[in-house]
């Protein structure tokens, strides 16, 4: 809460960055204390990770600090004190904290909490529930991460022409001098960072994990190696089509394994249509799933801060261009 | 030897938490950039290493273990390493360090006959 | 009663704060930040609903009785995604302002469209 005044005080803008990073975090150890290890997984990587670098890029483009207001807020303060306090009188009629009998651990969650292994066959509740048994929900979230991406895409896409060996190795010579370390200590860690991604791919099923949390990891190593060693070299290693081809087949394999199933006779995203064995059926699907949930979530985030970091190499160079 | 290592433990996860303190601590008290960078970035390492013994020390064997192990090794090649990517930002960016300047004024007079 | 319902109050005064950011601030960048501010604050009160006293972390696991309710973490793990997905595009939206008009506090923004208008 402290953390929430100071970001309401401050004018530097850098710092509020790095203070909603803090919120984020502190966010994430306190989902740990009420037990809930997927949503801390993903609000530490996405919320405290992937959400501040974006920001980041952004006030490199737009300017570091606030302009201080002419005027006092006192209608604003008003109708946030009026609104504030019709939310606490509506809060005394809700179920205290914590105790088992609240209506909402009544009516669905038992269900889901003693027959997930016998329909499912894994461990980890939540993967069970957002896979399969809410698999329609998770369909449209992949689809509003890939909208997001088309988004930035159609903001912020710039058209390059791409640069030959000859300019990449002398950016490369002048930028391995000021970052040698960085740069490698990086080569050595980013193995074990895509490993760590993969591992947190497949075993979301036995632990906390699965394709979201997994695809920001891979997506924060790429942007990891493409800060340290330039833009230009990233995209030759990383080539722009096809991330965005892969994108589009994380989608498409999310849809057709639903059309699989209405093939052969059941529903769509009906899991048990995939194999002879419904339990055998269920892991199936949900592995390709997932997996179509880190494709899509990798591709947007690398879009996403490409763009952002071509748009501001685009700016850059017009004002080298104009002194 | 279950009390021995657990009372290990103990004593490696407080020592931890107290290194934790004194790096918040030295933050707060210290005057100028690079010295609080070099306050936290030493003490916090130190402290993770040692909050992380202490926690092997509390499940000795089995897959747990290897993982700690895993992020140990992580923490000794990262920390520091943020630690310099901060510091050499500053200096990138034209942060001057405070030096004491009695010192230099008393050579300064010292030197002239 | 007082000690029962803390965990509301706590996210309605988290949830104010960000509200007052994103209506009484100009910048478009801190109005952004508020609405990740109100957006975690939702988070966290969906996920203090989700507690059992003495439940633990939804894993099916050998010797344990009592889990924590799943479905709520569920929700928010979409939300957090969603959340963020929409943080970027809002993002991308202040850039393009800002080379636009030439500055993202909102006041200077409607001046400038009242000018051309």
């Amino acid at each position: 809460m402290a953390v929430a005044f100071a970001i309401v005080r401050m004018k530097d803008l850098f710092a509020v960055i790095m203070l909603s990073g803090i919120y984020g975090l502190l966010s994430a150890s306190f989902f740990v204390a009420m037990d809930a290890v997927d949503v801390a997984f993903t609000e530490a990587s996405v919320g405290a990770g992937i959400s501040t670098l974006l920001m980041l890029v952004a006030i490199t483009m737009t300017g570091r600090t606030e302009n201080p207001s002419r005027h006092k807020p006192l209608l604003a303060l008003a109708v946030v004190f009026v609104t504030g306090s019709l939310l606490i009188y509506g809060t005394l009629d809700m179920p205290y904290f914590g105790l088992a009998t609240d209506p909402v651990h009544q009516h669905v969650a038992p269900r889901y909490i003693n027959d997930s292994m016998q329909e499912v066959g894994v461990p980890n509740i939540v993967t069970s529930v957002l896979a399969s048994y809410r698999g329609f929900d998770t369909f449209g979230e992949v689809v509003v991460i890939f909208t997001a991406g088309m988004g930035v895409l159609a903001l912020l896409s710039v058209v390059r022409k791409p640069k030959d060996m000859a300019e990449i190795d002398l950016i490369n010579k002048s930028m391995h001098e000021e970052h040698l370390i960085l740069r490698i200590v990086a080569k050595i860690m980013i193995p074990f960072i895509l490993l760590f991604a993969l591992y947190v791919q497949f075993h979301g099923d036995f632990g906390p994990g699965g394709g979201f949390q997994a695809g920001v990891i891979f997506a924060a190593a790429i942007i990891l190696y493409s800060m340290l060693f330039g833009m230009s070299t990233a995209r030759k290693v990383i080539n722009q089509s096809y991330i965005q081809l892969f994108a589009a087949i994380g989608v498409l394999l999310y849809g057709s394994v639903g059309v699989i199933s209405l093939l052969n006779g059941k529903n769509f995203l009906d899991y048990n249509a995939l194999s002879a064995d419904p339990v055998a059926g269920q892991h199936l699907g949900i592995l390709l799933v997932e997996l179509g949930v880190g494709f899509t979530v990798t591709s947007v985030m690398v879009i996403i801060f490409f763009n952002f970091a071509g748009r501001r190499n685009d700016q850059q160079n017009k004002e080298n261009n104009d002194l | 030897m279950g009390s021995l290592m657990e009372i290990a433990s103990v004593v490696f996860l407080v020592i931890g938490s107290f290194l934790c303190v004194s790096g918040g601590v030295g933050i707060l008290r210290f005057p100028d950039f690079y010295t609080r960078m070099h306050a936290v970035g030493v003490t916090e390492t130190l402290a993770t290493a040692m909050i992380l013994i202490g926690l092997m020390l509390q499940n000795p064997d089995g897959l747990v273990l290897l993982k700690l192990i895993i992020i140990l090794l992580m923490t000794l090649f990262i920390s520091p390493t943020a630690s310099h990517a901060l510091a050499s930002a500053a200096v990138h960016n034209n942060l001057i360090p405070e030096l004491d300047n009695k010192a230099e004024s008393e050579k300064e007079s010292s030197s002239n006959p | 009663m007082i000690l029962g319902l803390y965990n509301y109050w706590i996210v309605v005064v988290l949830m104010m704060v960000g509200f007052y950011i994103v209506i009484a601030h100009g910048n478009l960048i801190k109005k952004i930040v508020g609405l990740t501010i109100f957006q975690t604050s939702v988070f966290i009160f969906y996920i203090s609903m989700a507690k059992v006293d003495g439940g633990t972390a939804p894993i099916l696991a050998e010797g344990i009785t009592q889990y924590s309710n799943p479905l709520p973490h569920v929700l928010i793990l979409t939300a957090i995604v969603v959340g963020i997905a929409t943080t970027a595009l809002g993002l991308a939206l202040a850039v393009r302002i800002k080379e636009a008009y030439g500055s993202i506090e909102e006041e200077e923004i409607q001046t400038k469209d009242n000018l051309d208008c």
